[in-house]
């Protein structure tokens, strides 16, 4: 090991570096100037990118005995983390401070969460990749009881880490088992064995790959293993809600990609069955229950698992192009589901949550505008063109298509159509129907400036989605 | 002689020992942790196993940092409870139930 490898590692570094100083500000910092923490940590990230464009370069490095490495693929997934968990951070500020809960935990917690996130997208080793899946869970779960005065948030935290835990241990169970066969935690020398060897691939290595995929499968919030999801959308303060919406996708994302795409892809024909089931009942359960939902929170929870459905079948193909079109959809579902959070927060003041589909009715006449970004917004995640939802699916369907599974294929759209409905009914509720509550939108400027770039950022590359798709496919070629 | 197979054995036995205390138990939230530690512990015999049968030591430097993790994760799922127990005066399990649907 030489100096030259901390370089290679200097965004987790310099990170880890930058949240000790946000908790020393935060210390001195008393609750009337608490926005000073906030400050800070947008500095933070902010500094953060800068890291990440500065340390960033075209090949591939593995370090520190190779459990760390360096690729285009984590350098495009640990800046959309910054920028994701930076846009969370942004919306978060005036709610957290109406509702007396704007403690500087909430940005340190943020913080810590996604050094874990980069801690996953970074991993070539099973330890590391333990390592980071853990220091993101555990940030999770004390955010979501973050308000420590609300029933709900401290149920669904409880119902988080008990669910969370039990993947975590599954997933260590599978682990365990990968390495006895194999012999190693490192994800490229377990190829390497499992090519060397292939009467490696038997039944003690598919008993650890199943727990392996109940471990991963949980963490995306995949059916059967989904339970918690809805919950938690629902138990946690709205920002909390943005934050695991929004970022984490992208980890679980790397999780799925460095485990089962770097270390056992030669096992792509053992899994592939299993991630198909769990991905095809995703997308019909998600859909379906989403219909039966009066709470707005809980619906976009349920909307998560119909999308994560898309993500698995398009990372089931386990061709390049379904991991491109994987990494695409995943980028641009987070645009959308960062803006529909956003948008409920910006219809919430001091001691009320607009978390009630019913609190959309008649938005139109209230805001204009934002009825018109909240349609956008909409209409990006039923996959109505030209919003850049619809070249999301149909990025995936014909990464399917082109794998053969034309049958799976038609399923999706006619999923898609059944989740169309649900996503109509707010445009509805918005245009079509009498407000009940005629209250003026009390949000500050810059979060209404976030929240409309956010929500033309869906239009605009939904009209120009070639760049992203090309880069998608370049990292993952 | 005791073999690899009877100590895999062993960690299978206590980790579905775990699964089922959890599945079944509807009273008390602390049993519910105790079975998650024990599940983690499962997962360090069947490593320790590993790496000894494979005489590699990466095994056993795991099974430190999953005591690590356990010990912060056992101190966030406390925490967590202590939060319930203020609000809702019960740590039943079978009381969690205001959010379902």
């Amino acid at each position: 090991m030489d100096w030259k490898d901390y370089i290679v590692a200097a965004p987790e570094i310099v990170l880890l570096g930058l949240i000790c100083l946000v908790l020393i500000v935060d210390l001195f910092t008393d609750d009337e100037h608490r926005v000073r923490t906030f400050w800070v940590s947008i500095l933070a990230l902010i500094g953060m990118l800068l890291v990440l464009e500065g340390t960033g370069s075209a090949t591939r490095a593995v370090i520190f005995s190779g459990s760390y490495v360096s690729d285009p693929l984590s350098q495009v997934l640990k800046i959309s983390a910054v920028i994701f968990v930076g846009i969370a951070f942004l919306y978060s500020r005036d709610y957290l401070r109406s509702n007396e809960i704007h403690k500087g935990e909430f940005y340190l917690i943020g913080l810590i969460g996604l050094l874990g996130m980069m801690i996953m997208m970074s991993a070539n080793s099973m330890l590391t990749m333990y390592l980071g899946l853990e220091t993101l869970a555990l940030s999770l779960y004390a955010l979501v009881a973050i308000d420590r005065n609300s029933v709900t948030s401290a149920e669904a935290a409880m119902k988080y880490f008990v669910l969370g835990a039990i993947a975590s241990g599954c997933l260590l169970y599978g682990i365990s088992w990968v390495y006895g066969v194999t012999g190693s935690l490192q994800f490229h020398e377990i190829a390497a064995a499992i090519r060397m060897d292939p009467t490696l691939n038997s039944l003690p290595l598919w008993f650890g790959l199943a727990f392996l995929i109940v471990g991963i499968g949980f963490k995306f919030g995949a059916v059967p293993f989904h339970m918690w999801l809805p919950d938690v959308y629902q138990g946690a303060r709205t920002p909390v809600t943005l934050y695991i919406a929004s970022a984490p996708k992208l980890a679980a994302l790397a999780l799925f990609l460095r485990i089962l795409g770097d270390g056992l892809g030669g096992l792509h024909e053992t899994w592939a069955g299993m991630i198909l089931v769990i991905a095809v009942l995703s997308l019909l359960v998600g859909n379906f229950v989403a219909i039966a939902q009066s709470n707005i929170k809980r619906m976009l929870g349920y909307s998560t698992i119909a999308h994560v459905g898309f993500i698995l079948l398009a990372l089931f193909c386990g061709t390049e192009q379904g991991n491109a079109a994987a990494l695409f959809y995943t980028l641009t579902y987070i645009v959308a589901a960062a803006g529909a959070f956003g948008m409920i927060i910006l219809l919430s003041r001091r001691g009320y949550d607009a978390e009630n589909l019913v609190d959309f009715k008649g938005l139109n006449a209230r805001s204009p505008w934002f009825a018109l970004m909240m349609m956008f917004l909409m209409f990006s995640m039923a996959g109505v063109p030209p919003f850049v939802g619809f070249f999301a699916k149909l990025n995936v369907i014909s990464a399917v298509i082109d794998s053969g599974y034309t049958a799976l294929a038609v399923l999706m759209v006619l999923a898609s159509v059944v989740g169309a409905y649900y996503y109509l009914r707010v445009i509805w509720y918005m245009y079509f129907e009498e407000a009940e509550d005629k209250a003026v939108i009390q949000a500050g400027t810059d979060t209404r400036l976030v929240l409309s770039l956010n929500s033309v950022a869906v239009l605009v590359l939904g009209i120009v989605p070639g760049w992203l798709m090309a880069l998608c496919i370049q990292i993952l070629g | 002689m005791i073999g690899l197979e009877h100590y895999l054995t062993l960690a299978a036995m206590l980790f579905v020992l775990s699964i089922a205390g959890i599945v079944i138990n509807r009273r008390n939230l602390i049993l519910l942790l105790m079975c998650i530690e024990l599940m983690l512990l499962a997962v360090n015999f069947n490593f320790v196993a590993f790496s000894r049968y494979l005489g590699d030591e990466t095994g056993q430097v795991f099974v430190f940092f999953i005591l690590t993790v356990a010990a912060a994760e056992a101190a966030i799922g406390l925490a967590i409870l202590v939060v319930l127990f203020r609000n809702r005066r019960s740590i039943a399990v079978q009381e969690l139930n205001t959010l379902k649907g």
